[in-house]
């Protein structure tokens, strides 16, 4: 047997590190009650990275436009909103279903070609819905923005409150639910075909694997996770600006995922973490030039942490695996 | 015996380099047919026109009569012909296991399901770790594809094709870069394969193709020179002038 260290398949089972994860989201609702509103964001945030973690991290698909699904989404479930449908759970179906099919309906172009091809298209994408929201201003509220809305109480019984204790809880449940069907769709025979589009594109056709199908597929899923985590965004905020759609929206969210790690699925919602609390943290401490040091924490992550954080850390295992086994 | 594959005035060009030019040529079923020529005969090329790697420009290619020549790679592989490559191309960050796996997934049409894991899909791991074992892999099915040395690369490369359970094998070079004692063991596995699965390979190794090939063919720039049986190959002078030299094939 070879001394490097053996890489079982992946079942249903938890790892204990997985759990405390979760618990820990879940025990900021009482630890840190006065940070919910911050922390909701990061949870939406990190619904969107996993999305583009399903496309990046498993298909290898570049985007630069993946704020085109998510501000579809998040004008869905706000133009609902504010024209008498509030009840929320519904308003992330119509999101999900909006960021599937604008997800579709460019997959054929944007899954197409290398690399630079498709960051050049997805960019493309989004620069287009960027400004066809800012020219139907009568609908979107173009640069000021679209409010009014009326979400109603989460399951007729929990009012969204200014505290963010609703907004939280309500965008953990959906995180959670959404992580559970990724995480059976990255372990499935599914997911191993991604991976193996990923690491060998020119390779899967003569396995008979039709890859150009998959890619859509798995696109058109990210894109209705991305709807859906635009609509979080605009029931919990109660506000869908332009920027929803912004390309720095798109770029921030690459950054995101490189930093936590792309294709561990946890990545992104670590990266979005990291990202937005060193945001938060650093634009408190200097808010003209806080951008610096996250650049320098970005450049520092190249060299010490290559893969991410989450990346790192199964490296450092494999290599103490390695180890044990020698 | 029946042609399983045959080609039909097979054309393809790179700009002014015609790789392949008017190639009419078939493979008899159960064959152990060599592919051979100097560099830059057209070989690969040819085996890429026949696997649906790239489009020929003229002519066509039949399997079982049927004609496949604007049949996407994938479903050219659906309908039992597999190949594997000259310069090793598998998944890195896979194990072999996986890898194997990947291609039992997609013959039994299992490569979009979504929601059961793959870890419990226990009589495709049985096949996968049967491959495994009879291609002395076994050791090795749950190490990364990129930390297994070359040899074993090349060793994976023939079981991923063979999970597709095809009925022609194509090999471009199946035993390049590895030395004489591995080379040996992957044609050792080659030779032990059923004879329902007709096998095309390209080798340069003369003594390999003399002591595996039943039938060879001879490609000099993008024609067929010769085919034939090979003591009739090697007694042939104009192979042997254009392609083994004045050595013979020893």
């Amino acid at each position: 047997m070879s001394a490097a260290a053996a890489v079982r398949l992946p079942d249903r089972r938890w790892h204990p590190a997985e759990i405390a994860f979760w618990l820990g989201l879940l025990a900021v609702v009482f630890v840190f009650p006065g940070h919910l509103v911050l922390g909701s964001q990061v949870l939406i945030t990190g619904l969107f990275a996993l999305s583009l973690d399903l496309i990046l991290g498993y298909a290898g698909i570049v985007s630069l436009g993946h704020a085109a699904m998510f501000g579809a989404g998040a004008y869905t479930a706000g133009l609902l909103a504010r024209h008498g449908w509030g009840e929320p759970l519904s308003g992330l179906v119509a999101a999900a279903a909006v960021g599937a099919a604008i997800a579709w309906g460019t997959s054929f172009i944007a899954v197409r070609g290398g690399d630079l091809t498709r960051l050049m298209v997805t960019l493309g994408i989004g620069l287009m819905l960027y400004e066809a929201a800012n020219q139907a201003a009568r609908v979107t509220g173009g640069v000021d923005g679209l409010s009014d809305m009326a979400v109603r109480d989460l399951l007729g019984v929990f009012p969204f409150d200014l505290r963010g204790r609703t907004a939280y809880v309500y965008s953990l449940a959906v995180l959670f639910a959404v992580f559970l069907a990724c995480r059976r769709i990255v372990r499935s025979p599914f997911g191993l075909s991604l991976r193996g589009i990923r690491d060998g594109a020119r390779r899967m056709p003569a396995l008979g694997s039709p890859v150009r199908h998959r890619l859509i597929a798995i696109y058109t899923v990210a894109g209705a996770i991305a709807g859906i985590a635009g609509a979080l965004l605009a029931q919990t905020t109660q506000f869908v600006g332009l920027e929803v759609l912004g390309f720095s929206r798109s770029a921030d969210l690459l950054i995101m995922l490189v930093l936590g790690g792309a294709g561990w699925l946890y990545g992104g919602l670590i990266g979005a973490a990291l990202f937005m609390i060193a945001q938060n943290q650093l634009s408190s401490v200097n808010p003209v030039y806080w951008q610096f040091w996250l650049g320098l924490l970005l450049v520092a992550m190249v060299f010490v942490a290559r893969g991410g954080v989450v990346g790192a850390m199964a490296s450092a295992r494999e290599r103490l695996l390695g180890r044990a086994a020698r | 015996m029946s042609a399983v594959l045959r080609t039909d005035r097979l054309s393809r060009s790179w700009g002014a380099l015609q790789a392949v030019r008017q190639v009419s040529f078939s493979l008899e079923s159960g064959a152990r047919h060599a592919l051979i020529g100097p560099n830059g005969a057209g070989k690969t090329t040819l085996v890429n026109l026949l696997t649906g790697t790239v489009p020929p420009q003229a002519g066509d290619v039949f399997l079982d009569d049927e004609r496949i020549t604007h049949l996407p790679q994938h479903l050219r592989v659906k309908r039992g012909m597999t190949r594997t490559f000259q310069i090793t191309t598998l998944f890195p960050g896979l194990t072999a296991l996986e890898s194997v796996l990947l291609a039992i997934c997609e013959r039994k049409g299992l490569g979009a399901s979504w929601w059961r894991p793959v870890a419990r899909h226990a009589p495709e791991i049985e096949e996968a770790r049967r491959i495994l074992r009879d291609l002395h892999l076994e050791a090795e099915a749950e190490v990364a594809t990129r930390s297994l040395p070359y040899g074993k690369q090349r060793l994976l490369e023939i079981a991923v094709a063979l999970a597709s359970r095809p009925r022609v094998l194509l090999l471009d070079e199946p035993a390049a870069g590895i030395p004489v004692g591995e080379s040996a063991e992957i044609f050792g596995v080659l030779a032990s394969l059923p004879r329902e699965v007709t096998i095309l390979f390209i080798e340069h190794d003369m003594n390999l193709v003399f002591r595996f090939a039943e039938r060879i063919t001879v490609l000099v720039e993008g024609s067929i020179l010769v085919e034939g049986a090979p003591q009739e190959i090697a007694a042939n002078p104009r192979v042997r002038e254009v392609y083994l030299g004045e050595g013979g094939h020893g």
